[in-house]
């Protein structure tokens, strides 16, 4: 397997405070790797780093071998990388095609013209299965609707690595199922690698081939689902009473 | 009877096409409010420039007057770019109160560069356009013109809003400026197209008054506060809204004005303006 994401000693300070401190990993290609940690441990901060939202205070971000860290964020998305948002943040007043259509057509590597912006944009909207048609609003959409259109931006500019902070909070147990198959089902079809942060745990487990763990910035664990669910680190900052449940779930998925 | 209501149709007539003209003068102004979030104090300077331009090229160099026109736009439009690359940029990410403040100093930079270049004088095209006359009623022809050139443009605008891909990143950047880079749009290059549109509708704001009306340095203070006033009116930044602003400014300036005397139409729209401001301060169609 190829290397496509390499972090290397990644760090953030906001003033005092570290957000994230001396992350490192590595992704391979195709792979689907789970970023989990609780609230305020640097998840989404780690995310934004690499996307190019905030600038890293040190270390190094390699796609494919080349330096990225540092680069404006739609250089980084011209790269191929492309990031979704916990909190959903579609353009109401438009479309969903032109919500879609805007990251196809500004988004990918190269020039593309307008109708094969318009057909990637339909494309990722059938991947994930949008329901309502193209010419549909974005306030007829409930809280699953939403995700998936934050989905089908990010694959719109046809990423190589998908960053999809999805915090399945506001999702009911069979939305956050579904969410889950979505992002293997895209893995699949079109071979992206992805990084999947996420704070249900069980969730995460059934799909993810390997785990990082972080908290307070820094990464407590890593390794195989089975590994991390058994750490006693991780079940003493992370999982506590839950360890059980998420240990059963592993154990069910290698079943 | 009779008379009084056909010089009251042609009244509300005339404020029609008043009212489009005004709609044009709000367009660009709103356009860039709604979009980088910077009101332009110096916006109808930069009309004045485009009247000037206009009038340097035709009556000074002998230019054809649609090439003159076709030239202000363009040079307007430049100066807009200009304007926000060298001018708003450093102070994007300032307190609004600095932003305000740089735009009312290029105010009066722009006022103090014509008056040294074209002098205090009023000038003008030299283009006299005879009257039209239907049945009793009659109407400046410029007005005419004014009106259906301002009706295409601010079509036009609509339509390069909707249709096109700049248009649909312009108009996803006014909603959520953060999370474009993310679908690799660059927001400074759109700001910069942004403000080269709303230059391009200064500029022909400019064709258009500089057919009825003389050129000083000071006429931008004859246009810029009611433009203001149909921007706030409208809701800030809303260009729908600016729109009906515009309509019902200028039946309010041309029937008062006939109703009453001209001075008091315009008294009338202003404590129009300020009653509307105690029911909705934020604009007719103002969110927030």
């Amino acid at each position: 397997m190829r290397e496509v994401l390499e972090v290397n000693g990644l760090s953030k300070r906001f003033g005092g405070f570290t957000a994230v401190s001396e992350v490192s990993f590595k992704l391979q290609e195709g792979e689907i790797l789970g970023l989990i940690g609780p609230n305020g441990s640097g998840k989404s901060t780690t995310f934004n780093l690499i996307a190019g939202l905030h600038a890293p205070s040190g270390g190094s971000v390699r796609l494919h071998g080349e330096e990225i860290g540092g680069l404006a964020p739609a250089a980084i998305c011209h790269r191929g990388i492309a990031r979704t948002f916990q909190i959903p943040r579609p353009f109401r007043k438009l479309s969903l095609l032109e919500n879609v259509a805007i990251a196809a057509f500004y988004g990918q590597d190269q020039k593309v013209s307008r109708e094969k912006a318009y057909a990637d944009a339909a494309d990722a909207l059938g991947l994930v299965q949008l329901p309502g048609g193209p010419d549909a609003r974005v306030d007829g959409l409930g809280a699953a609707g939403l995700k998936k259109l934050e989905l089908a931006r990010a694959l719109a500019t046809q990423p190589k690595v998908l960053l999809a902070d999805e915090s399945l909070g506001g999702l009911d147990h069979a939305e956050m199922e579904q969410a889950a198959d979505m992002l293997a089902m895209i893995r699949r079809e079109k071979g992206i690698t992805i990084i999947w942060v996420e704070h249900i745990m069980g969730v995460l487990m059934r799909v993810v081939d390997r785990c990082i763990v972080l908290d307070h910035g820094e990464v407590i664990a890593q390794g195989k689902p089975a590994e991390v669910a058994h750490d006693p680190k991780v079940i003493e900052v992370y999982l506590g009473t839950d360890a059980a449940e998420v240990q059963q779930t592993v154990a069910d998925r290698a079943a | 009877m009779e008379i009084f209501d056909i010089f009251l149709l042609e009244a509300v007539l005339n404020g029609i096409l008043l009212g489009g003209l005004l709609a044009l003068l709000s367009l660009g102004l709103n356009l860039i409010f709604g979009v980088i979030d910077v009101v332009w104090i110096c916006y109808a300077e930069m009309i004045m420039i485009g009247m000037y331009a206009v009038y340097t090229l035709h009556v000074q160099y002998h230019w054809p007057l649609l090439a003159a026109m076709a030239a202000g736009i363009a040079s307007v439009a430049l100066l807009g770019a200009l304007m926000h690359q060298f001018v708003i940029r450093p102070v994007l990410s300032a307190e609004p109160i600095n932003q305000l403040l740089v735009t009312g100093g290029v105010l009066f930079f722009l006022q103090a560069a014509a008056t040294l270049a074209f002098g205090i004088e009023f000038k003008n095209l030299g283009v006299k356009l005879p009257p039209v006359a239907i049945g009793e009623m009659s109407f400046s022809f410029p007005r005419i013109i004014a009106f259906a050139v301002a009706v295409a443009g601010v079509a036009a605008t609509y339509l390069f809003l909707t249709r096109s891909y700049l248009g649909t990143a312009i108009r996803a950047i006014s909603q959520d400026r953060e999370i474009m880079p993310l679908m690799g749009v660059s927001p400074g290059r759109i700001f910069v197209a942004t403000s080269a549109l709303g230059g391009a509708l200064a500029g022909l704001s400019g064709c258009l008054l500089v057919l009825q009306y003389d050129i000083h340095p000071a006429i931008g203070l004859s246009f810029g506060p009611i433009t203001f006033l149909i921007c706030v009116l409208g809701g800030l930044g809303n260009m729908l809204g600016g729109l009906i602003a515009a309509f019902i400014f200028a039946q309010f300036i041309s029937v008062g004005g006939f109703v009453f005397a001209i001075e008091w139409g315009y008294v009338i729209a202003f404590v129009f303006f300020i009653a509307v401001m105690f029911w909705r301060p934020q604009g007719i169609l103002g969110g927030k």
